[in-house]
């Protein structure tokens, strides 16, 4: 490797069990952490949407935890809260940037760390007392929020009159965001100092691996979009807490209570939330995006087709995603000019995403495709990607989304697209990954049976919501009863419920095969997938100051694979010419 | 698939041309790194600035939030009711760009090599941010006096909520200033330290121009 | 490397994919077409429209989705790991300005059209001669108020809300008009005429949806939102809450029906009648 050294080359690796794992300045030790707790995080999340499933289905099951064993609909409702806030939060705003990104940014742009080591331990430790405050929100009096992940005011501004949970949880539900905003805005400037400054000698833009340029384009999105939640959060609390007025408006009677305000808007919570909320969908799945091309040029051994083009199609969907708040809100209240405005751009956004599948489709043509586990997370992201994103074609149009809106159609829109499709990019980039972050490889039969049940159950649970949507059935509804025409919806519930329990139950050979292969697994090569890109160019376990002060020097773009006329069908970045062998 | 696809020359790629690209080339965006061209052992100081950049933009966008629900919720009419602007912010904001004038000045001894006159300048700055600070408070016990609360009215709402964001970033202003000015840097050079709490500074003194403007004209 | 991965180059993993996408497009053909479970028929004008555009959307959809999932298989079928040597290819600018042309020309197309049914319910006001009805959410219920004989709607105060003495929008006791305005739990409309419904609030967000008439509206409080329609079937059908009003959203539930404009003229008159004998 033609290398030279660098002057950021620093400190010994600390010594002492705390600072080396705990009190870490480590992006690679961060990473993991920020991992672990999106791991159980979605552990818990996962769990709570069994026991909302079951209580949909079999609403008088006895249940461990709750009053006289029975779920209340105000517990079902504590449920899918803290459900959609663990699930959007702490899950998919978290692994997929600060977890693999944090490991792995700094290493393939040829860095010693993140550009501010302290800055990342703090937003590590700020992220997980904002969890900390979600979870405690369960064991205070009245219980957790019922105000859905959205927190709509006035329900989330008028205090506990609203209903049980709506006062100290809800009042931790927002300080555990404002403390989320926080620790991702401090996140984000470290990611964007990082890939501006310290990329190696001639690693230029347009030579970045396209998972790079995922985390980029989603840290811009965050440092613009959490700064207005953190602001939304801050009138919100002062409205629960000091009489403000900003989103409470006058004349309210809550349960024969008559409130002092006047005058508060609660369109402009939505507004706020929304500025912040469509970019947030965006933050979840940009940095999917740049895994699953990654992952599926490797195993097509072919260059990702059109780079450029995911390139500026990334870069376009990040600038629109601050354009399209309103689709939101067609049926808010607000004006319904610019409900049209809103409906064009939204339709404007989902061609730069059709361009990436449309790419990600000529990525696989005419490869050498290898199956293996994260290949196979790769393929479904694809096929969970266009099936989600057309649903969105339906709401984008106001006139439709009259319909769908607030129903389970959204649900399954957003979960395909948003939930599953980006937890699939984080089981891929596991599979992938995994043998560089613990010197292991994790076992690859397994993980082929994780990912067919996973990949046929997710379906078999979203896809019926669409049908229930067709059909009117509401989200948020705690039971079904209550309403003549969604009575005989109840095999269509039953028939996801079982669904559920079966993928989530698939999910238990994923924790045994992560966990096991840890310590276990057949030892891996330092490049076992014959990739190109630097992180494969570091030994295993990755030194401390991840080059050991020996920057590599980048020769060519990210994605060489079969070029003709060369020896091995993968040429990595940091080869200098004379040293790739050629064919013959 | 149409048969004209395009493919780079291979050639280049496998550097047979003897034209393999240069190791140069960080296209685009500042990727060109001082690092990489000698000064070893110097830690790349223009990270702090970039960063520094970068969170200026963080918290632009976090007013920018908070301005917009301003002129919204004042746009709803109705339920607006004005408050008198306390007095003491005109001398307030009199005070804080006098800091920027101070400040530029301690920069431009600490370039010329006058760190005596440097630190000198430096903390009359500090100074001048804390008695700014002060005077926001002044200003908040007038508003009280006044009968002006928290929740009177959204427009006092509105000032509260804007003067002690700005007062809370100054705050961070004044603790960067003290530990530039006094504190012991460590991988940042004293030249770098200066550079981004003026860059700082300068920026909390224009985000305080516009909002005690937008408080003025809007109430 | 021309060798194939004993590992990862076997079909097995490539025909299961075939089956599983194909049972995918399978299925959510046949239950698009079998319309298994399906919107309820319209009973508006405008809701024809809407299911018209639908049913543009479903087929062109349709058609994307089929082909995007179909072509996924195939590739993967195609182009798996037999020991052939993968192409070389970086991209195709051509391609790319195609596609990129079609889908936005496709999108923004059906964002056009649907426009004309989004005005239909939402430009402009409610045809002359419109029955106008005031409908307020409150946590966990609906109220609908009708204006008096002589067409008014009399004040509401927001004190005197008090749902166990039977006043639950506050009318005012001192206002003879508020007298007069009939207020049901449930709503009952004329088929064949103008409708103006007045939504709003009284304490959090509801939201006022029934499917036959393909609307749904949000009611705030603070603001008064008027949505119209005329509905051409009459019958029964049910009003739900599609916005998170608290622990007893499920069950904000109210009945919407419809008869000849003789009989809602007859049921009026016997509404004004008890107010009036009431007193
Ligand atoms: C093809 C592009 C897409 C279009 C046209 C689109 C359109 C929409 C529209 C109009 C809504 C509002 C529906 C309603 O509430 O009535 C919506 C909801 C949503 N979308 Fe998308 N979407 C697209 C892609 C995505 C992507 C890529 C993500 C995330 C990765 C996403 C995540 C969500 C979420 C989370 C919601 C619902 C939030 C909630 O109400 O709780 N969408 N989408
Ligand atoms: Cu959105
Ligand atoms: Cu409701």
């Amino acid at each position: 490797m033609s290398a030279h050294a660098s002057p950021i080359h620093h400190s010994e690796a600390p010594k002492g069990w705390i600072r080396h794992y705990i009190f870490s300045f480590d992006h690679k030790i961060i990473g993991t952490q920020y991992i672990l707790l999106g791991l159980s995080a979605v552990t818990i999340g996962l769990i709570l949407s069994l026991i909302f499933r079951t209580h949909l289905v079999w609403p008088d099951a006895h249940i461990w935890g709750f009053a006289n064993g029975i779920v209340s609909p105000e517990d079902y409702l504590r449920l899918i809260t803290m459900h959609g806030t663990l699930m959007v939060f702490f899950v998919l705003t978290t692994v997929p940037q600060s977890g693999f990104g944090n490991y792995f940014l700094p290493i393939q742009i040829g860095a010693p760390d993140m550009a501010f080591p302290t800055l990342n331990m703090l937003s590590f430790w700020t992220t997980l007392l904002a969890l900390l405050v979600l979870l405690s929100s369960a064991f205070v009096p009245g219980g957790s929020a019922i105000g859905g992940w959205t927190a709509y005011a006035p329900l989330s501004a008028v205090g506990q009159i609203a209903g049980p949970g709506q006062g100290l949880g809800e009042t931790l539900w927002v300080v555990s965001i404002a403390l989320f905003c926080g620790g991702s805005l401090m996140s984000a400037i470290n990611f964007l100092g990082t890939t501006i400054d310290l990329r190696t000698k001639g690693l230029s833009l347009m030579r970045m691996p396209l998972t790079v340029w995922g985390w980029f384009i989603t840290a811009c999105l965050a440092l613009l979009a959490f700064g207005v939640l953190l602001a939304a959060c801050i009138l919100l609390l002062l409205d629960r807490l000091a009489q403000t007025s900003f989103f409470i408006p006058g004349n309210l009677d809550v349960s024969g209570v008559v409130l002092h305000h006047s005058g508060g808007s609660p369109l402009l919570w939505q507004h706020l939330f929304w500025f912040f909320g469509h970019p947030e969908v965006y933050i979840a799945i940009l940095p999917a995006m740049g895994i699953i091309s990654h992952v599926l040029s490797t195993f097509s051994r072919k260059p990702v087709f059109g780079y450029k083009a995911m390139v500026y199609s990334l870069t376009a969907i990040g600038f629109l995603s601050f354009a399209v708040w309103g689709h939101h809100m067609f049926i808010s209240g607000m004006n319904p000019y610019s409900a049209l405005a809103f409906s064009i751009i939204t339709l404007v956004i989902g061609v730069p995403s059709a361009i990436k599948t449309f790419n990600w489709l000529g990525t696989l043509w005419g490869g050498k495709i290898h199956f293996t586990t994260a290949m196979l997370f790769a393929i479904g992201f694809v096929s969970l990607f266009v099936t989600g994103g057309l649903s969105g074609i339906f709401l984008a149009q106001p006139a439709l989304d009259l319909y769908l809106h607030a129903t389970y159609y959204v649900i399954g829109h957003f979960h395909l697209i948003m939930g599953v499709a980006a937890i699939f990019a984080m089981f891929a980039a596991t599979y992938y990954w995994f043998p560089k972050m613990f010197g292991r490889m994790m076992n690859e039969g397994l993980g082929k049976l994780h990912f067919w049940i996973t990949f046929i159950g997710v379906y078999c649970i979203f896809m019926p919501m669409h049908y229930l949507g067709y059909a009117g059935d509401a989200r948020r509804y705690s039971s079904i009863e209550s309403v003549n025409y969604m009575i005989p919806l109840h095999p269509v519930h039953f028939f996801i419920t079982i669904s559920a329990f079966v993928t989530a139950g698939a999910q238990l050979i994923f924790y045994f095969n992560f966990f096991w292969s840890m310590g276990h697994g057949k030892p891996a090569e330092r490049n076992p997938w014959h990739a190109t890109t630097l992180e494969w160019a570091v030994s295993t376990p990755v030194p401390h100051d991840n080059f050991a002060g020996d920057y590599p020097v980048i020769y060519r773009g990210p994605y060489e694979y079969s070029v003709p006329g060369a020896a091995d069908d993968y040429i990595p970045q940091h080869l200098a010419p004379e040293q790739v062998a050629k064919a013959g | 698939m149409p048969p004209h696809v395009t493919v780079t020359d291979e050639l280049e790629i496998l550097g047979a041309h003897g034209g393999a690209k240069p190791p140069a080339g960080s296209g685009g965006g500042g990727g060109d790194d001082s690092r990489s061209s000698g000064s070893s052992g110097a830690f790349p100081q223009r990270i702090y600035v970039t960063g520094i950049t970068i969170a200026m933009g963080a918290i632009f966008m976090f007013f920018m939030a908070l301005v917009s629900a301003f002129i919204v919720r004042k746009g709803l009419g109705g339920d607006w009711f004005p408050f008198t602007m306390p007095r003491i912010l005109w001398l307030d904001t009199a005070i804080l760009l006098a800091s920027s004038g101070t400040l530029i000045h301690a920069r431009r001894l600490f370039k010329r090599g006058d760190r005596q006159g440097f630190r000198h300048w430096w903390a009359v700055t500090t100074l001048l941010g804390l008695l700014f600070l002060i005077g926001q408070l002044v200003a908040w016990r007038q508003m009280v006096a006044a009968g002006f609360y928290l929740a009177s009215n959204a427009s006092n709402s509105f000032f509260y909520v804007l003067t002690a964001a700005h007062g809370l970033h100054l705050l961070g202003g004044i603790a960067a200033l003290l530990f530039v000015g006094w504190g012991r840097l460590r991988k940042m050079t004293l030249a770098t330290g200066t550079e981004i709490v003026s860059y700082y500074w300068h920026f909390l003194d224009g985000l305080w121009v516009f909002l005690f403007l937008l408080l003025l004209l809007g109430r | 490397m021309l060798s194939r991965k004993s590992s990862t180059g076997s079909a097995a993993p490539a025909v299961l994919f075939v089956i599983v996408l194909l049972l995918l497009v399978g299925s959510t053909l046949y239950f698009h077409i079998a319309k298994t479970w399906w919107f309820p028929p319209s009973i508006t004008p405008v809701g024809n429209q809407i299911d018209q555009q639908f049913f543009i959307t479903f087929v062109l959809t349709g058609i994307v989705f089929v082909l995007a999932q179909v072509a996924l298989a195939w590739m993967i079928f195609r182009y798996r790991d037999h020991g052939q040597k993968a192409k070389f290819v970086r991209g195709n600018h051509a391609l790319e300005v195609i596609w990129t042309t079609i889908t936005l020309v496709i999108f923004v197309g059906l964002g056009i059209m649907a426009a004309r049914a989004w005005g239909e319910v939402h430009f402009g006001g409610p045809a002359p001669g419109a029955l106008e009805v005031e409908v307020t959410g409150v946590q966990f219920q609906w109220n609908f108020r009708y204006p008096g004989p002589d067409g008014k709607f009399g004040r509401i105060v927001t004190k005197d809300i008090d749902a166990s003495v039977g006043n639950p929008l506050g009318l005012d006791p001192n206002d003879p008009e508020a007298k007069l305005n009939p207020v049901s739990p449930d709503l009952y409309l004329p088929v064949n005429r103008p409708i103006e419904l007045m939504l709003r609030s009284q304490d959090v967000i509801h939201s006022f949806f029934v499917r036959e008439l393909r609307i749904k509206q949000d009611a705030v409080p603070g603001l008064v939102i008027p949505i119209h329609f005329e509905i051409d079937k009459t019958g029964d059908y049910e009003i739900t809450c599609n916005q998170l009003c608290g622990l007893g959203h499920y069950h904000m539930h109210a009945m919407l029906h419809v008869m000849s404009q003789a009989d809602f003229d007859q049921w009026e008159k016997k509404q004004w009648a008890s107010l009036e004998s009431g007193q």
